[in-house]
């Protein structure tokens, strides 16, 4: 059997498959119906320095092959996080790694100066790409400058694994890319959610609360691949990839853009135990294909 | 414990064109549902129906091992559901959120339902009954047409009936019915109809399931004579399980998901005005 264990900037990982943030909430809700120790990592909800209570309803509109979603990083804060979420999470036999977004660089910093504190959070994923927050999120990530201040400054207060999720809804993914390696990034994930938009024709209004949303689904994964296939050629630390994975075969396309792990996010709305099926499917088509390990597919485009 | 397995179709009705009526097993015992849970159910073979379609619980047949779902037909996801045959599966997540308050013996429930929301109370009716408690349903709908299981209804108890265009019942809203007439002057002199029947009846609470501006127009009825009442919401959903935080809905705890808080809420914690 193909060995698809995976590291990525220091985390070991049972296999390369991992949860996106905002779409596996704490891991919790799916233990009924996944066996958590079989995802290589559990990315959990976006939490920020204080409590938001995110945009209005509706948040959520169904679109051809995927959906656009508003929350607006609704979440209880990261005191909240320490006091009363981490106690529930710490022992999931999977790496648990926390979203962190902000709205200034000092913010992003003292929330991850937080989870620095917490023993069994391996990781941290740094969300500068966050479409549907009026301040900071995707303002950061997408200039370079934004997005190098944010990732030197959390650099600065976090000394473990620092992941970055990268917005496409930029001009080159890649110079930013370049640009959060340099400022001191372990690895990079991408892409967050497309800006779009719905209207419901028959009210004569947007679908969501907030006019515009992030896009996810099978429709983006064609943007995703090519972003992943951009960023691999453009940085030596890992990527990891995600948008609109669906099944192995769709995680495949990402290694084979060169990303060395990825991540299911509106496929777990479909199917709560995908991110399993998936991992399954990566070794069952690496062995059909006579390959040892998944390194062996990793950025072969 | 939650659940997302393939169950078995076992009948399928269509009661009339703008329903079906799909009645699932499985191998296993199915598991506790309390009524006002619903499942969430992925439409295969759909390309335009992306995400699973929240469906409530209509009724659960514990001698025949059967979980039936009262589906309208309003989009293509339904379109698709209304032709799945008999013999065919249907992969459900289920039972989330949390149901309706559960009855005590004595208790008096006035379950009041509108349009395709009547379907989930007829388990609730099911399951009060179980327990020694009296549930009076009203139930309303644009026509004749909107109102099914009448029959199954009426084993659980007294059913008052108002549609739109008058084609059965009183004509009018669920607000308007003489039921409710009848609870707000107890002493008058003119009780004509179903009102002579719940004569007398002081309900313990009101459960209601419809259209929003339904739900709204009972609460407000139910907060000015001062009677508990719960409403069963139905947000737009993705993923279900409480994750995903797009079903929100705004309460006196600041925003929750309907499906893990809800889908069932008191009035009370609601922020209608």
């Amino acid at each position: 059997m193909a060995d698809i264990r995976t590291t990525i900037a220091g985390l070991q990982m049972v296999n390369p498959v991992m949860t996106a943030s905002g779409t596996f909430g704490y891991g919790l809700e799916f233990a009924d119906l996944v066996d958590l120790s079989q995802i290589g990592g559990i990315i959990m909800k976006g939490t920020t320095l204080n409590p938001r209570e995110g945009n209005d309803y509706p948040r959520m509109a169904e679109t051809a092959c995927g959906m656009l979603n508003c929350v607006g990083l609704q979440n209880k804060g990261v005191d909240y996080f320490c006091g009363h979420i981490y106690p529930q999470v710490k022992d999931i036999p999977s790496n648990m790694i926390v979203n962190v977004s902000g709205s200034s660089p000092e913010d992003y910093a003292a929330c991850a100066a937080r989870i620095n504190e917490l023993d069994k959070i391996p990781a941290i994923e740094l969300n500068i790409s966050c479409p549907n927050v009026k301040q900071g999120g995707m303002a950061f990530g997408v200039t370079t400058e934004g997005a190098s201040q944010v990732v030197r400054a959390v650099r600065e207060a976090y000394d473990k694994t620092l992941i970055v999720k990268l917005s496409p809804n930029v001009t080159s993914i890649a110079d930013i890319a370049r640009s959060v390696e340099d400022a001191g990034a372990d690895a990079v994930s991408l892409i967050n959610t497309l800006m779009g938009m719905a209207i419901d024709i028959e009210k004569r209004k947007p679908r969501l609360s907030i006019n515009t949303g992030g896009l996810s689904g099978p429709a983006v994964k064609p943007v995703a691949v090519r972003c992943v296939w951009q960023v691999a050629k453009a940085v030596k630390i890992p990527v990891i990839g995600l948008g609109g994975i669906m099944n192995a075969e769709d995680a495949i396309e990402f290694f084979m853009a060169g990303a060395s792990a990825i991540e299911i996010g509106t496929g777990n709305f479909i199917d709560p135990a995908i991110s399993v099926k998936v991992a399954q499917g990566i070794s069952d088509w690496l062995d059909r294909h006579h390959y040892e390990s998944i390194h062996d597919i990793v950025g072969i485009i | 414990m939650k659940q997302c397995k393939d169950l078995k179709i076992v009948a399928v009705e269509h009661p009339n064109d703008g329903y079906v009526l799909l009645k699932l097993t499985d191998a296993e015992q199915l598991p506790a549902i309390h009524a006002g849970q619903f499942v969430e159910i992925k439409v295969e073979n759909s390309p335009q129906t992306f995400l699973r379609r929240p469906i409530s619980v209509n009724f659960v047949d514990e001698n025949r091992n059967e979980l039936w779902l009262l589906i309208q037909v309003v989009g293509e996801g339904t379109r698709h559901l209304a032709n799945l045959q008999l013999g065919d599966t249907l992969n459900v997540l289920f039972p989330l959120g949390n149901g309706f308050s559960q009855g005590v013996a004595g208790d008096k429930v006035l379950l009041i339902g509108g349009g395709v929301g009547i379907a989930p109370l007829l388990e609730y009716a099911k399951q009060l009954k179980q327990v020694g408690a009296t549930p009076y349903l009203l139930l309303g709908g644009r026509s004749a047409n909107n109102l099914l299981q009448l029959d199954i209804f009426r084993q659980f108890g007294e059913v008052y009936v108002t549609t739109e265009d008058g084609s059965m019942g009183e004509k009018g809203f669920v607000t308007n019915s003489s039921i409710l007439q009848l609870f707000n002057s107890s002493t008058s002199p003119h009780r004509g109809g179903n009102a002579q029947r719940a004569e007398g009846v002081s309900f313990s609470r009101i459960s209601c399931c419809g259209p929003k501006p339904m739900m709204m127009a009972v609460a407000k009825w139910a907060k000015e004579h001062q009677v508990k009442c719960e409403v069963s919401l139905e947000n737009l959903m993705a993923c279900g399980l409480g994750a995903c935080l797009c079903c929100v809905e705004k309460t006196v705890k600041g925003n929750v998901c309907v499906c893990k808080e809800g889908p069932v809420f008191d009035i009370e914690e609601l922020t209608w005005s």
